[in-house]
């Protein structure tokens, strides 16, 4: 009996060995190590060929260049606001998705608002392209219509590397919205307005903390996409854009000078991080709730 | 306001413009993508020159590539689909995996493991890519000075675009497939057992077959999402490559209207894998009601 229970003990064991060493595999060898290389990397210098030492000198350059710090602050305040305003122009269509339309129409609704996401983003930023730039399609449609006299290049400006963002970012605010209104009991909506409460304190005291969660899951995850990313800014943007992730790959990729780069991808990833920290904080809620509803 | 207030005819007009205006803005890019496609003119854009099948079958009196012809670009999608392959493969296992260690599993450090699990969707794509890169080539470095091997799998090229995909689309797997796992009856398990059927048999016949749709669906978005990727993809890409990448470098050279045209493929494709999945979503969850 005995040995039949160690045996038992034995082979659970065994499976779970078996069930761990997939997970500790892909965090370890893809997550772990290569994070911890790249914090080597940042806090190391060139001396000579071939030969490195410990020194803080990238992160030195990082905040005496005012170029990299510019287009880190930049990046950060554009993406703050890109946020913003996804969660804007988000809200409503959430609200008519899940308390406007009735039945089918609100389902068949989301579903709509899917399928653009369904498709890259490459092929989305195109698309901007060939509508925005000088010899584009609303260009000429302005000067058909006589608001300009010339076709405007509406590429390469700050609105349009923003409506490229916040375009991209709407999914990511729609759904999670979505999800918490539809939680929300209609009946406390008609109680408020019964006992005389206005469109905006009922938006106030009622909607918007029942809908928090579903707000700071959208806001954080179109937060961090928008700031770590790389076409719709490059491309809308130009030469203009001044992203930090450009400066990233330029380090990286284009100079071939990793130990800077790898300060960089710490800046942007403590960044991101600490915005993140801010906005579970604020709201009160555990990271891994919040990752659920995505 | 919801429907059983009375909503004044302003604010009904309002949500109406509202609504149409967001469809608008939602859908004008991928229209012109589209619609460009078929304009007779070198490059996509306007005044409108009439109908063409070129840019899709190639004309060689005007010095046309079409796609069908491109094999650059069709290259790309080839390479495209190898990696999406990979990555789509590996994921549904490693997530499979996951969601019975996080979901069955007893052992010290679960609520840490499973934290970490979530953290490659907060790391930026691009970050991602160049850690994994860097590491990489650390290795490859040491492989070589210690032991005169060359391991070209570790520089940049197809096996580290896999890889650098893999490491946040597992994660996406793993939420997916949990998640259906937690909703499991687990008496049915018993039930089978105590009937008298192997460990292995009840995983087979009964555990499985449940995840299934979890398991398909996750695969399905994870095809579409290592398909799409371009923030890791870009830092690890080596000779070969991706469709995307492909797509950007010609983009900022100022395209031709081919680009157009695999853009439309791509979009017939996205949908219709997107309305079968959603069709065959919906029409499990409603028996279930």
């Amino acid at each position: 009996m005995l040995n039949a229970a160690a045996d038992k003990r034995w082979h659970g064991r065994f499976a779970l060995a078996l069930l761990l060493a997939p997970a500790l595999l892909w965090l370890g060898s893809l997550i772990i190590l290569p994070h911890a290389d790249l914090a080597v990397l940042s806090f190391r210098e060139r001396v000579g060929p071939r030969q490195y030492s410990a020194s803080l000198a990238q992160y030195k350059t990082f905040f005496t260049e005012p170029l990299y710090w510019h287009v880190f602050l930049r990046t950060a305040v554009m993406s703050v606001i890109a946020t913003f305003m996804t969660l804007l122009l988000a809200f409503p269509i959430a609200w008519i998705i899940a308390k406007l339309a009735r039945g089918r129409a609100g389902s068949l609704l989301f579903i709509i608002c899917l399928i653009p996401f369904w498709v890259s983003e490459t092929v989305r930023t195109l698309g901007w392209m060939i509508l925005l730039r000088e010899s584009g399609v609303l260009p000429a449609l302005l000067v058909k219509l006589g608001l300009t006299d010339v076709p405007v290049e509406l590429l390469y400006r700050d609105a349009t590397i923003m409506v490229g963002l916040v375009y991209t970012s709407l999914l990511f605010m729609v759904v999670p919205l979505v999800s918490s209104l539809e939680s929300l009991d209609n009946s406390l909506i008609e109680a408020a307005y019964d006992l005389g409460a206005g469109g905006l304190s009922i938006l106030r005291s009622i909607v918007i903390p029942h809908a928090a969660p579903g707000i700071t899951a959208g806001c954080i995850v179109v937060f961090m996409l928008t700031l770590g990313n790389y076409l719709t800014p490059t491309l809308l943007g130009g030469k203009n854009s001044q992203w930090f992730t450009e400066q990233i790959y330029t380090q990286f990729i284009t100079r071939f000078n990793w130990e800077q780069g790898a300060a960089f991808g710490f800046l942007l990833l403590g960044l991101s991080t600490a915005l993140v920290m801010v906005g579970l904080r604020l709201s009160g809620q555990r990271f891994g709730d919040v990752m659920r509803r995505t | 306001m919801i429907p059983s207030l009375p909503r004044p005819i302003w604010l009904r007009t309002a949500t109406a413009a509202y609504l149409i205006a967001f469809l608008v803005f939602l859908f004008l890019p991928l229209a012109v993508v589209a619609v460009f496609a078929f304009n007779d003119a070198p490059y996509p854009a306007p005044p409108w020159h009439g109908f063409t099948l070129d840019w899709f079958l190639g004309n060689t009196a005007k010095g046309r590539t079409g796609l069908f012809a491109d094999s650059d670009l069709l290259g790309s999608i080839w390479t495209s689909c190898i990696v999406a392959v990979c990555v789509t493969a590996m994921s549904a296992l490693v997530g499979l995996t996951n969601a019975f260690l996080i979901e069955r599993g007893r052992f010290p450090g679960k609520q840490i493991l499973s934290i970490m699990m979530l953290a490659p969707l907060v790391i930026p794509g691009v970050i991602l890519g160049i850690s994994i890169l860097a590491f990489a080539s650390r290795i490859a470095e040491f492989a070589d000075d210690a032991f005169g091997l060359e391991l070209d799998f570790l520089r940049p090229g197809l096996p580290l675009v896999v890889l650098g995909q893999f490491s946040y689309i597992a994660t996406i797997a793993t939420l997916t497939i949990s998640a259906r796992l937690r909703r499991f009856d687990r008496t049915l398990e018993e039930a089978a057992l105590n009937l008298g059927a192997a460990k292995a048999a009840v995983f087979r016949t009964i555990t499985l077959p449940y995840l299934r749709p979890a398991v398909l669906g996750s695969a399905a978005i994870s095809f579409l999402m290592s398909f799409a990727d371009f923030n890791t993809t870009l830092m690890l890409v080596g000779s070969d490559t991706p469709l995307t990448v492909m797509m950007y470098g010609r983009m900022r050279e100022g395209a031709t209207p081919v680009l157009n045209a695999v853009s439309l493929f791509l979009m017939i494709a996205s949908a219709v894998l997107a309305l079968t999945l959603l069709r065959r979503g919906h029409s499990r969850a409603k028996p279930a009601e």
